[in-house]
């Protein structure tokens, strides 16, 4: 038989299982059924329901505007799928090709694409974290309760961590009118993402919306009441706020622990897989059958030196899941690259802040157009000499044009493409706060001699 | 009905709001909010929104059945 009839009966009768039953997955499933696979579909996920969409959890949910569970994906097609559903995957077998389940069962498979996405970094106290008006927001579940927190009309809440997510329920916070206190490590909010400028920018949106922002500072305890109620924080410089709701909003955990002894390259930073989304196993080698897409994908990009790169994006979760799922019925030569540029939006404080590119990937900053005081600007971002992102504060019709620039390895930094040149317009060191962290990604221990031998096994670390 | 708009692709026109208003409604100055649960009766409005999207970033729902397709059921 070729390859090709080969193809085609796997197409006909083939079976794929996809771990991780949402956005990914979803989009994923839709696509294989597009390209014409007829085989067994199985869609296995540990939450219960149907796949539903998280960026509107911490914004029409929180609001008050939508009910939690008013946010399910709409469907594009009709996928013909079996559901297993409220049972997490424990394991994968990639010697016999089996997914095995928390609950003992065994699912076989051709093919799999892993989409188990990243889970809410908890607080690190569990008996803190456990007091009444203590959430984290990632779930449907997480959504509903803070926003009866909220609606109870709390007497000030607190945020711990002035990243995205964080910086986003501040600003419902006092859309709602509820006092709010945000508490972030960094000098600014939104640092590790966009750099001490934005981070200035968006420490000054914050405050001129009473906003009590404090940076530099870290919180040490949640104290609860006698009925388990949090009552107060306290901070690493003494200091204490009485809150009655704090926002844990500290980032995600890539969910991968489940793969620990799969001989996947599974960790911390997710799964490293080629632009085919083809997961990597540890020795560096590609799998054929081990397919990745969404916040669990750890995928190189060629316009960042090759680096291997997760982001915790929605379109990169909907664009990598197609690329996967053609990829997964298309032979050799047919199969696509992963190669977008990144793109991500935010909606703070009446503001909408769009990003194009990856921030991090940079030396230097310039606001190229636009008025920073009005918040209506973009500020490119360069390295050596190359534009490499952008990110916009309420002039996002300009940033397919910084796209381009990207794409095309333009200098940095580039013209204003506008008459209204900013009044400053002098580039500025992006200072990120230390890039060390990027080096802790070696996690193995290479062990044998002859070629036959060498292979690599994990040293999982303590983080 | 489900509703999905991708933002990343959203250029704040506001042909959406202008159309399903109920549905769709600005942010500050072009930040656009949707509703992802519409109302059914409301399904025209959103077609006809969805279509006139310049940049075709509002999906909803294709299946034939609207309640919640029972393979989605839990086992
Ligand atoms: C509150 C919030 C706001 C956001 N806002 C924005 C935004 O404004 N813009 C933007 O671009 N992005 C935003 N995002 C990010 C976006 O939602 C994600 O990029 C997207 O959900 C990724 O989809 P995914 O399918 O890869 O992963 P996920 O959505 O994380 O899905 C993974 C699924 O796998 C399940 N799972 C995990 N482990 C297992 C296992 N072992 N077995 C079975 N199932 C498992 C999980 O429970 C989950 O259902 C936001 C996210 C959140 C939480
Ligand atoms: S019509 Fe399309 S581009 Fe315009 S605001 Fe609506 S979704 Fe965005």
């Amino acid at each position: 038989m070729t390859s090709a009839d080969n193809l085609q009966a796997f197409k006909r009768d083939g079976r794929i299982v996809v771990v991780g039953a949402s956005l990914a997955g979803l989009r994923a499933a839709e696509t294989l059924r597009d390209e014409g696979f007829a085989g067994s579909l199985t869609m296995i996920g540990d939450e219960l329901g149907e796949p539903y969409d998280r960026p509107p959890l911490s914004k029409q949910v929180l609001t008050g505007w939508v009910p939690a569970g008013g946010t399910k994906l709409p469907r594009r097609r009709e996928i013909d799928a079996e559901w297993l559903l409220g049972v997490p995957a424990g394991g994968l077998d990639l010697a016999t090709n089996h997914v095995r389940l928390a609950d003992g069962r065994e699912v076989p498979f051709d093919r799999v694409l892993i989409s188990t996405g990243v889970r809410a970094r908890p607080w690190f106290v569990e008996s803190e974290a456990a007091l009444d008006g203590v959430f984290v927001v990632r779930t449907r579940e997480h959504a509903e309760g803070l926003q009866r927190a909220l609606a109870a009309g709390p007497s000030r809440v607190l945020v711990i961590g002035a990243g995205f997510t964080g910086s986003e329920i501040a600003s419902i916070c006092r859309e709602r009118d509820i006092p709010v206190t945000v508490a972030e490590l960094a000098p600014a909010p939104l640092v590790g993402a966009l750099g001490a400028m934005i981070g200035e920018v968006a420490a000054d949106m914050q405050r001129a919306h009473g906003v009590d922002l404090r940076c530099g500072v870290k919180v040490t305890r949640l104290e609860g009441d006698a009925q388990g109620r949090l009552r107060r924080a306290h901070f690493d410089d003494g200091t204490t706020i009485d809150a009655d709701v704090a926002v844990v909003a500290l980032g995600g955990i890539r969910n991968t622990e489940w793969l620990r002894g799969s001989g996947l390259a599974a960790g911390v930073w997710g799964i490293a897989c080629d632009t085919g989304c083809r997961a990597l196993d540890l020795n560096g080698l590609i799998t054929d059958d081990i397919f990745v897409a969404g916040d669990v994908a750890r995928c190189p990009n060629p316009i960042y030196e090759y680096r291997l790169i997760s982001l915790e994006h929605w379109a990169n979760a909907v664009e990598q899941a197609e690329v996967a799922a053609h990829n997964m019925v298309s032979g050799q030569a047919d199969r696509w690259p992963h190669l977008t540029i990144p793109v991500f939006w935010s909606i703070q404080f009446g503001v909408n802040i769009k990003s194009v590119g990856v921030p991090t990937f940079a030396d230097e900053v310039v606001v190229t157009q636009g008025s920073v005081p009005d918040r209506r600007f973009v500020a490119a971002y360069g390295y050596r000499g190359r534009v490499t992102a952008a990110v916009s504060f309420n002039s996002a019709k300009w940033l397919d044009h910084y796209r381009q620039l990207i794409e095309t390895a333009a200098p940095f930094p580039p013209p204003c493409p506008t008459p209204d040149q900013p009044a400053d317009s002098k580039p500025a060191p992006v200072d990120f706060p230390g890039p060390a962290l990027l080096a802790q990604g070696a996690t193995v221990v290479v062990t044998g001699h002859d070629p036959s031998e060498r292979r690599v096994t994990a040293a999982y670390q303590h983080r | 009905m489900r509703v999905v708009v991708d933002l990343s692709r959203c250029q704040g026109y506001a042909q959406c709001a202008f159309l399903a208003p109920d549905v769709f409604r600005m942010h500050g100055e072009e930040a656009l909010m949707y509703d992802p649960n519409a109302d059914d009766d409301r399904r025209d409005q959103v077609l006809r929104a969805a279509a006139a999207c310049p940049v075709q970033a509002i999906l909803v729902d294709r299946l034939e059945k609207r309640d919640a397709p029972a393979e989605a059921s839990p086992s």
